[in-house]
């Protein structure tokens, strides 16, 4: 939004002026959009806190290399996601990610499950926490390149050209690895939908 | 043109985001009008990503952000005395 950059640079230049005090309020909106982006690619709570932290104090140290040419929100999330990126490759060895990449970018089959006795999801079901756990899981066991597109585009809720800059791709890789990211978890929730919706009545019934 | 079931999966995160054509949506809405089994791959794709954009799903870790500030806090004072000595 309009106001909240016109705000944010007002922010920036405050805090390269010497009011650096102000750079709490800039990062504010941002902990949890950074902290996400961390997770959705260490995957480990304690190291996605300590690369968050790490990334809010490179953001500080480099803001006067921020350009505005950009939104600050991708700028951040740029420096996250090069964070998450560096301890992956401390903690598995460059050889491993690029092997989970290959085969991520392999692996074939994207066609959603059909759910055949089940009509739609009652609210109340979306409350379970069975279902969330279940969610976090299958996020979690996302093949990296589609988790990152996921977490970024459905999580952090940042447009298709936010994330394809943010990430280094291009929007039509973005698209894709989303499509695919969505489809893997319906497929794999699916099952677990199913046991928690319960018949609806005569609602589009179809005669068996 | 008329959709197969497939057709319409391929297109389904598009559909999602709103960024398929007028009329490829329209040939879209068409088959989910009588495919109950497209139907509820969309409703439940999109209770999917109500789920996640929920922030009770993805949770922080208790105690993130004061430990988020006080670091940074302690890092400004730092670059400060850095900038002193100087």
């Amino acid at each position: 939004m309009r106001t909240t950059e016109t705000h944010e640079a007002g922010l920036i230049a405050r805090v390269l002026a010497g009011e650096k005090e102000l750079f709490h309020e800039l990062i504010r909106p941002y902990e949890r959009m950074v902290y996400l982006t961390l997770f959705s690619i260490v995957k480990n709570e304690a190291e996605a806190e300590d690369g968050a932290q790490q990334t809010v104090i490179s953001a500080y140290r480099h803001l006067a290399s921020f350009r505005g040419d950009a939104k600050f929100s991708t700028w951040l999330t740029t420096i996250a996601i090069n964070e998450g990126r560096k301890r992956l490759r401390k903690a598995k060895g460059a050889a491993e990610e690029s092997l989970e990449e290959q085969a991520a970018s392999h692996e074939g089959d994207f066609t959603p499950a059909p759910l055949t006795d089940w009509r739609e999801i009652p609210l109340e079901a979306l409350e379970r926490k069975e279902l969330r756990e279940a969610l976090r899981v299958a996020v979690a066991e996302l093949p990296g390149i589609y988790r990152q597109v996921f977490a970024l585009r459905d999580l952090e809720e940042l447009s298709v050209e936010e994330t394809a800059q943010a990430l280094g791709i291009n929007p039509g890789a973005v698209k894709v690895r989303l499509h695919r990211a969505r489809i893997m978890l319906q497929k794999r929730l699916v099952p677990f939908l199913k046991t928690t919706a319960p018949a609806r009545r005569g609602f589009f019934r179809r005669a068996p | 043109m008329k959709l197969n079931c497939k057709h319409v999966w391929e297109h389904i995160s598009e559909y999602i985001d709103d960024t398929v054509d007028a009329k490829l949506r329209e040939d879209i809405e068409r088959h989910l009008e009588h495919c109950e089994i497209c139907s509820a791959i969309l409703d439940s794709t999109r209770n999917i990503l109500v789920l996640t954009a929920d922030d009770r799903t993805f949770e922080l870790p208790v105690g993130y952000s004061e430990r988020l500030h006080e670091r940074l806090a302690k890092e400004m004072e730092n670059s400060e005395k850095d900038s002193t000595k100087e």
